[in-house]
């Protein structure tokens, strides 16, 4: 064996693993499942909860699995009567400080509290009940994210998410013993905090203590309501997931059962939010190549580079809250969602002959800011809430669930017409880099007359799971009207989760890199990875769901954005042209600076 | 036993200042190679003073060893357990000899950097610590020693005396413990290598390079070499501090500093164990009995073991950092426990179920907090039931 190898026994039987190794991988490999709570792969270890305690031969007590290192010739035994009782002790202990209501609770089937108490068979409640109302307040102020401090069980995955992933530490510990709580600045609600609502707490909580405002029962009354013409728009990222709450593997690619089961709940009309992630890339493709021509031909100091997306409407608050100086920034485009609900009230509207007030937008979409942002006060151009209610994946498993439909035998089907129709470069949004590849293939074909030069459109430089990933294109045989690019070197980057935002954003702000374009998704994958997303998540399944993402794409005969055909027909018959004043007002929005406290 | 009937042994070495310029014994023991300094520190016996007793010169010999060119040490004077206060004296009285341990350590495990970590409630002290720093600082610059204290604030959380603790409450953090190993010999201080040591100790450290370890090692036991200065509080008398050789039992300190009516002595403060009359005898303060970090409660009859525990139970309910399961809801749950049964609310029998509790938080609590809470628990329980259920 060489030196970096380490002999132990787990069990009675010898492993060899490296040095560095964790008890817990260790004994994963021998196919020994050590239970968890506090431990989450894509998270630092913290070793708080003490589910995972082990019994290491010779050791005075016993050691938490997930943070001690093996070491050579240590013998471990994870089932002994000392590890039984001690666990199924702590399980009982954090049902006592437990709301443990869980008929009633929102993650009913999806805890794994829940599952450790089944699995334990704990009975009846050995300890005094420690739920009192200090512990019962319960955040429900947010659009997006539900906050019940008596489901807690203080693992603090939400903490390091948030700090670790996202660098927002809208939550922290506070207090101390039996206070101590995870709490926001001042515990203010997460609605007056620096909060992004991007959801990543939600997937990583293991209980009911953070969960998506549902909006289930509003979109059932609207689809009840015949007055109501309900139109659903579904995100790119849906559709690569929503199997996994109907118990699909991770990374199967069901769009077309999706859109049956759309169907069958009821909506009017189903229609794609890939559409309207086309004509994103048209508007701010455009406003990129306007930006790049006021700088560069009219040297004008006023317009701001780098050009960052604003898909992402986690990306948003967070610059909002931490950059605010570079607002001008962001690109002025709304978000495909909010696109999409400016348009169904007054585009689609007018072509179906209803009136704008009788449309309800339901958006299905891998995120929970989605539902903060459409609760935003400028996203009202058609004279109503552009969108109307904003469900999450894991919602639409539910409402596919309670319909009752046998998923796995539904047919598959199309989207409807009128803002339905939808190009690979539209589906690949819903993965880190996609926005960037998409606007590539539209700009550069824009600016030169050709196609982008990558072997079947795949700009494979900005995909992959890298933090930051940056790539340049050369410009070169331009159009004569974009003549002032030629031999320019376009220099993107793409950034996912916040954290990594943060990091590229300071190194912008501190003038170490240049760039013309950037993406930024606030979820670690992308979309594919958003916090509306079935639980639970790690890289290999964002991993799987990304593969379904590309493959979608390249099985699409139309594959760049501005030949979607649906989206000419909207220009000519409507829009006029890419950033027309029309568009301006219904597909363009701006941002507000806000304070970190 | 021969030493039953005599007085426990007085001894001065911790506040004599006679004779004794800390400044001189650092200057003149970094003549000296390092290795032959942990070599006395090993040989004198002296173990750590704070309570858990881990042997001094092993701490600095592995802080030594490691390879990194950045090394701290840090003097441990976050003093927070109930009934302790000695090192409070030690630092008001003799800080130098604080500071000369420290510089000591500092020389012998390779940092430039030395840190007092001061309780929060210990700040009145600050402003002198730091004037006499200040020129002790000076004269380890004018011998040429490369290294230099700084005083640090706590800021009232018991935790933060757990060592990993008061490294994060140092670099700003909230003072949780970390996860063992690595140990601070390894990764401690900004995750450098560090050797942290308890005020005591570090008086004892520079008290042996004066005097070598001979004259520490005569005194006291096989495993419990040299004295201890001893918090003395309760029912006494002769409450206040005082430096005994170690190795009497409980019997002969009760002798000398009880009120003729001792039903118990908790050793150890609020996390020790809690001796009654009937192990007094058999009970040799030191590891080869009832460690202490000198803490030392004396109750007579006139006092409720119930309220002790209650007591206790309180400050590790609400002084638990809350961040693992096994402490921060079974410090309530002991508590809500013996309340429960004192009011007839659970069977006496409930009593056992929370000693299951007690042990399971000993075995899986992630640092000597919770781990310690059976300690007080256990013994009051098992000796004065009576006293908790009627």
């Amino acid at each position: 064996m060489n030196k970096f190898s380490v002999n132990l026994t787990i069990n009675d039987i010898p492993v060899t693993v490296p040095e560095g190794t964790t008890i817990l991988e260790a004994a994963k490999k021998l196919d020994f499942r050590i239970p968890t709570l506090c431990y989450h792969e894509d998270l630092c270890v913290a070793g708080n909860c003490r589910v995972c305690v082990v019994e290491q031969v010779g050791a005075k007590a016993l050691v938490a699995a997930c943070a001690t290192p093996v070491a050579e010739g240590m013998c471990i035994h994870t089932n002994s009567a000392t590890v039984r009782t001690a666990r199924k002790t702590i399980i009982q202990l954090l049902l006592s400080e437990h709301n443990a209501d869980c008929t009633k609770c929102y993650k009913n089937g999806n805890c794994e509290l829940q599952n450790l108490a089944h699995e334990y068979r704990v009975g009846e409640h050995v300890f005094i009940d420690l739920i009192n109302e200090r512990r019962l307040t319960i955040d429900d102020l947010s659009p997006s994210i539900i906050k019940d401090d008596s489901k807690c069980i203080r693992c603090q995955r939400c903490v390091r998410t948030c700090h670790d992933i996202q660098g927002v530490s809208a939550l922290a510990v506070a207090y101390k013993g039996d206070h101590q709580k995870i709490s926001t600045f001042l515990d203010h609600p997460l609605v007056e905090v620096v909060c992004t609502n991007c959801g990543q707490c939600i997937n990583r909580c293991p209980v009911g203590a953070l969960v998506e405002k549902t909006n289930i029962e509003e979109v059932w009354d609207a689809i009840n309501d015949p007055t109501k013409h309900v139109v659903v728009q579904t995100a790119p990222a849906v559709r690569v997931a929503i199997g996994e709450e109907l118990g699909y593997d991770p990374g199967e690619r069901l769009t077309g059962k999706m859109v049956t089961a759309l169907r069958r709940l009821g909506f009017n009309s189903v229609l794609d939010t890939d559409f309207s992630a086309d004509l994103t890339i048209l508007e701010e493709g455009t406003e990129l190549l306007t930006r790049l021509k006021k700088v560069l031909v009219d040297k004008d100091e006023t317009v701001a580079l780098p050009m960052t997306t604003s898909c992402s409407p986690g990306w948003v608050k967070f610059i909002e809250h931490t950059f605010p100086e570079f607002l001008p920034n962001v690109s002025t485009c709304k978000s495909p969602q909010q696109m999409f609900g400016a348009l169904a009230k007054t585009y689609y509207a007018t072509k179906k002959g209803l009136k704008a007030q009788d449309v309800c937008v339901v958006s299905i979409m891998p995120c929970t800011a989605k539902k903060y942002e459409a609760n935003r006060p400028e996203m009202r151009s058609s004279g109503y809430k552009d969108v109307d209610y904003v469900l999450t994946t894991r919602e639409l498993g539910t409402m596919i669930k309670q319909a009752g439909i046998n998923f796995r035998n539904l047919e598959e089907s199309h989207y409807d017409s009128l803002m339905g129709d939808s190009t690979g470069a539209g589906v690949i949004f819903g993965a880190t880099g996609g926005v960037m590849e998409a606007a590539l293939r539209t700009v550069y074909e824009i600016v030169t007359g050709r196609e982008v030069p990558f072997k079947n459109l795949n700009i494979l430089p900005v995909r992959g799971i890298e933090g930051v990933r940056e790539a340049t294109i050369k410009i070169e045989g331009c159009q004569p009207e974009w003549g002032f690019l030629e031999g320019v070197e376009v220099s993107c980057a793409v950034a996912h989760s916040l954290a990594n935002a943060k990091k590229l954003m300071e190194a912008v702000k501190a003038g170490l890199v240049n760039y013309h374009f950037i993406e930024i998704m606030a979820c670690p994958g992308g979309c594919l990875g958003g916090g509306g997303q079935p639980i639970p998540t790690s890289a290999e399944i964002r991993n799987k769901r990304s593969q379904a993402i590309y493959n979608e794409d390249a099985g699409l005969p139309l594959r760049k954005s501005h030949d979607n055909p649906e989206v000419k027909i909207l220009y000519e018959e409507f829009l006029g042209a890419p950033n027309s004043h029309k568009a301006h007002t219904l597909l363009h929005t701006h941002y507000t600076p806000r304070k970190r406290y | 036993m021969e030493i039953e009937n005599t007085r426990p042994k007085r001894v001065d070495f911790i506040f004599n200042k006679e004779g004794i310029d800390p400044l001189k014994v650092v200057e003149k023991t970094i003549q000296r190679n390092p290795d032959d300094i942990i070599l006395d520190m090993i040989d004198s016996g002296l173990k750590g003073r704070g309570g858990a007793g881990f042997p001094t010169g092993l701490k600095w010999k592995f802080t030594k060893n490691e390879d990194s060119p950045v090394k701290y040490v840090i003097c441990n004077a976050d003093e927070g357990e109930p009934g302790t206060f000695k090192d409070r004296e030690i630092l008001d009285q003799v800080p130098e000899k604080v500071f000369s341990g420290l510089s000591i350590c500092g020389y012998t495990v390779g940092a430039r950097e030395g840190f007092i970590y001061l309780r929060g409630e210990y700040n009145f002290l600050l402003k002198s610590l730091n004037e006499k720093l200040k020129r002790f600082n000076d004269g380890l610059k004018k011998m040429g020693l490369d290294f230099t204290i700084q005083m640090r604030s706590g800021s009232g959380a018991y935790i933060c005396g757990e060592e990993s603790a008061l490294f994060e409450s140092m670099e700003g953090y909230r003072g949780e413990p970390r996860n063992k190993p690595p140990y601070p010999t390894v990764a401690g201080y900004l995750g450098k290598p560090t050797a942290i040591n308890n005020v005591e100790t570090l008086v004892y450290a520079c008290m042996i390079c004066q005097f070598g370890p001979e004259k520490f090692r005569e005194i006291g036991t096989r495993d419990s070499r040299g004295s201890k200065v001893f918090s003395v509080s309760g029912d006494t008398p002769k409450a206040g501090i005082h430096e005994l050789e170690l190795g009497m039992t409980v019997q002969q300190f009760v002798e000398e500093f009880g009120d003729g009516d001792t039903k118990a002595v908790q050793v150890g403060g609020a996390s020790g164990g809690c001796v009654p009359r009937k192990n007094f005898k058999d009970t040799i303060i030191g590891y080869e009995g009832i460690p202490t970090g000198g803490s030392m409660m004396l109750f007579n009859s006139s006092r409720s073991m119930y309220n002790v525990l209650h007591d206790y139970l309180e400050f590790f309910t609400e002084e638990s950092c809350g961040q693992c399961t096994p402490c921060r809801v079974g410090c309530q749950q002991l508590l809500k426990g013996i309340e429960a049964v004192k009011r007839g609310e659970r069977p006496p029998a409930y009593l056992e179920d929370l000693k299951k509790l007690a042990a399971t938080m000993k075995l899986s609590a992630k640092c000597g907090l919770g781990q310690s809470v059976a300690n007080p628990f256990v013994s009051i329980v098992n000796n004065f039931r009576e006293e908790i259920i009627y």
